[in-house]
């Protein structure tokens, strides 16, 4: 007998992995897609959902969140990260190795995969450390991680300056068939930065991080990745410039994947002004330029995916002098309104499009299972209303801080029903209350 | 709490303030100015007040300045200094206010070494809230003497051009003067090595001149800043020497100055450094008018926010009456 059959009735089906766009029933059986058809009959025991007016789409994906465990659990934990993560519609997100220890070695990749299936939420799929310690010395043990279950490997949080190490890494991965994941910083030119270097920083009186120092590492990584053959993932890229780079070496045949992240392709350095230090993030809000170059590369495929680099804070460490908080803003319940609101809404993706920047492109650029709805993938799937108005309460959120710069603000489109693995794990309808009760537990 | 001053509730900035709250500032001082001359220099303005001056970065001229102005007008002050104190960098904001909070008082005058941190404060406690210098952002009451003294050697502000000399970059000095000039009709300039002026300062309104010779030119005034010993330890200058030779302003460049110049500078100097001696003691320099008109603005600030009208400034001074 089916471990368990759902019927998703009625809904307007998006999967761009195979250009579907139709209302269309979704059998899913035994945690994997079944069928798609019209007016599906299920048996008696089948749970039937009527998901009509909803988008029904492959399960969201984010491939940059930190859910501060182990060593951060005041912030977040890996339970917590991954209810926020289904509350906002993501069906699996990617935990960043800069924990407390980090997650250098297959026994803590091993703990990170664990924690997160007795989560019993989002799939959490571990990213190792780039090296030992994250010291930027030599390299993990990439192999042995990949078998506990690492799917990238970053240098995220702690950027590797030695042009060297990074060659091996990229080289090293071609072995495993994974990415690597780059935050693009040049430690000598962001030194003691707080927020973008321009006008408003300057008005404000804080030391500021020039665009260079994105964008000079991005270069580095770039020719890297040429000389290397490897697999470069460049993670949120917030410069003009540097989507510039991205295109140019896609053009060149470089094997790159680029991500972009809600508050930059929605906010700008202005969002710092009063010393907000919800809005303080690295790398920081940019001016309206790179604000707009930003959607112009999510538009044009140059930036593959949206992620939202969930960074969790507790409020006091927010709650300081802005150049004395730390760096980050919480993402994952407000992506999926973001993207509808600021991006599908103003013109710039298609509906269709913006489930593959969420999902489709995701699953391809870290090999991941999901992202389509073809019979026989995963049973991970989201279904939102692309229309209902909401409004961002951090005081509702399901993870475990608050630092949003979105407090207050109207947004468009909201998940209803997130199925992972065939299991309906978030229903909106039964309100947050399940979910937050199951966030804290096993913390 | 003075709901509705002509300040508002605190003195954060000079950015946010209009011409016509500037204005009644540098009134008020000018007509407090005379109790610093008398035999008694105490008037009752303030008396009952109790105002705590916080001092997380050390300082001397402008918490003596303050004390000076408090006592003038008989407010209770206390003054907490970082040194010695239980106050530790992580500790102090969010604890200091709370602290302060609830003792009651009526002001708080804060230094404090982060941007921002005077906003933060006066976000979260009640008491009125007047910044002393917060990071590199502004030291409000020093842009507003040196308004105050220019004003009173050139006759306006309007039209004048001041051009401010120095590490622009790490200056609160610097941002609170070209706000605030500005806002009355400067015309500002700065003038300074590429690596000492920040991103984008000329989206402040104001010229960029790369050569001291060609600011004297320009000029009508000169504002002089500290060159901190650490800019050049931190490489943003190879070395004082150059700086001087380059920067400095010698008696010989001012002499070549087209028309009257005034030099100011806000101290402590470096004789040698950024300033000549026989300049700093010479007839343009109005460096000791500064420090004069600093504790008339400062009572002028601390009248204002009491909920002291500007136009009963005199009346306040002989009988003690703020409306």
């Amino acid at each position: 007998m089916a471990e368990r059959t759902i019927v998703l009735k009625g809904g307007r089906v998006i999967d761009p992995s195979q250009g579907i766009d139709q209302v269309v029933d979704l059998l899913l059986v035994d945690g994997a897609v079944a069928e798609l058809g019209t007016d599906i009959q299920a048996g008696g025991d089948a749970e039937v959902r009527d998901v009509s007016g909803l988008v029904v789409a492959p399960g969201l994906i984010d491939l940059h969140v930190h859910l501060r465990q182990p060593g951060g659990e005041h912030k977040e934990t890996i339970t917590s990260g991954a209810w926020s993560a289904v509350v906002g519609g993501f069906t699996a997100v990617c935990a960043m190795p800069n924990t407390e220890p980090p997650i250098d070695d297959p026994a803590a990749v091993g703990y990170v995969a664990a924690q997160g299936r007795r989560a019993g939420a989002a799939r959490v799929y571990p990213v190792g450390a780039v090296s030992v310690g994250q010291k930027g010395e030599r390299l993990a043990l990439v192999g042995e991680m990949v078998d506990a279950g690492a799917v990238a490997i970053s240098d995220d949080g702690r950027p590797v300056s030695d042009s060297g190490l990074m060659r091996l890494a990229l080289q090293y991965t071609d072995t495993f068939g994974i990415p690597v994941a780059s935050h693009c910083e040049d430690l000598s030119l962001s030194r003691n930065g707080s927020m973008h270097e321009g006008i408003v920083a300057t008005r404000l009186g804080i030391t500021g991080i020039p665009s260079a120092a994105e964008e000079a590492m991005l270069a580095r990584d770039l020719l890297l990745a040429q000389l290397t053959g490897g697999r470069l993932h460049v993670q949120h890229v917030s410069t003009r410039y540097g989507a510039e780079l991205i295109r140019n070496a896609k053009a060149r045949g470089v094997q790159v994947t680029a991500e972009a992240t809600p508050h930059h392709f929605t906010l700008t350095h202005e969002a710092v002004i009063g010393y907000r230090t919800d809005a303080k993030v690295n790398p920081p809000l940019r001016p309206a330029d790179d604000m707009e170059a930003i959607r112009e590369g999510l538009r044009d495929g140059t930036l593959d995916c949206i992620a939202t680099d969930h960074a969790p804070h507790h409020y006091d460490e927010k709650e300081q002098a802005f150049e004395d908080a730390p760096f980050g803003l919480v993402g994952l319940e407000t992506a999926l309104g973001l993207g509808i609101t600021e991006l599908v809404e103003k013109g710039v993706l298609g509906l269709s499009e913006l489930v593959e920047r969420m999902s489709t492109a995701p699953a391809r650029a870290f090999n991941l299972p999901g992202g389509s709805l073809r019979v026989g993938a995963p049973a991970d799937v989201t279904a939102f209303d692309p229309a209902e108005q909401w409004t961002v309460d951090p005081e509702r959120f399901v993870s475990k801080s608050r630092n949003t710069p979105f407090t207050g603000r109207q947004l468009k489109g909201r998940a209803r029903l997130t199925v992972v693995g065939g299991r309906v794990v978030w229903d909106a309808d039964q309100g947050l209350d399940h979910a937050r009760q199951q966030a804290r537990k096993n913390a | 709490m003075p709901p509705n001053t002509a300040l508002g509730k605190d003195l954060v900035g000079l950015e946010s303030l209009t011409a016509d709250q500037l204005r009644a500032i540098l009134d008020t001082a000018e007509a407090f100015k005379e109790i610093s001359e008398r035999q008694i220099k105490k008037v009752p303005v303030l008396r009952g007040k109790t105002i705590v001056n916080a001092f997380f970065e050390p300082s001397t001229r402008t918490r003596v300045s303050f004390e000076f102005a408090e006592k003038r007008l008989s407010a209770d002050t206390v003054n907490i200094a970082s040194s010695g104190s239980s106050v530790v960098k992580g500790e102090t904001l969010v604890d200091t206010a709370r602290n302060l909070e609830a003792m009651r008082i009526d002001m708080v005058v804060m230094r404090h070494g982060s941007s921002g941190s005077a906003q933060f404060l006066a976000e979260r406690i009640p008491s009125n809230v007047i910044n002393a210098g917060d990071g590199r952002h502004e030291h409000p009451t020093q842009a507003l003497l040196d308004m105050l003294t220019i004003r009173d050697h050139v006759g306006r502000l309007e039209g004048v051009k001041v051009c401010i000399v120095g590490d622009i970059l790490h200056s609160r000095v610097a941002r609170s003067n070209i706000f605030g000039l500005r806002t009355l009709g400067a015309e500002v300039g700065v003038c300074g090595p590429r690596t000492l002026l920040p991103a984008a300062i000329e989206e402040m309104g104001v010229k960029v001149f790369a050569r001291i010779e060609e600011a004297i030119e320009w000029a009508d005034v000169l504002n002089v800043l500290r060159l901190q010993l650490e800019r050049m330890q931190a490489g943003y200058v190879p070395s004082l020497r150059e700086y001087n030779r380059v920067f400095g302003l010698t008696r010989e460049r001012v002499q070549a100055a087209p028309g009257e110049l005034l030099v100011l500078h806000p101290g402590p100097m470096n004789r040698g450094v950024e300033i000549d001696s026989d300049v700093a003691d010479g007839p343009q320099s109005v460096i000791l008018d500064q420090v004069t008109n600093g504790v008339a603005v400062r009572m002028a600030v601390l009248y204002l926010l009491a909920g002291g009208e500007p136009e009963k400034a005199e009346a306040a001074k002989v009988d003690g009456a703020h409306g």
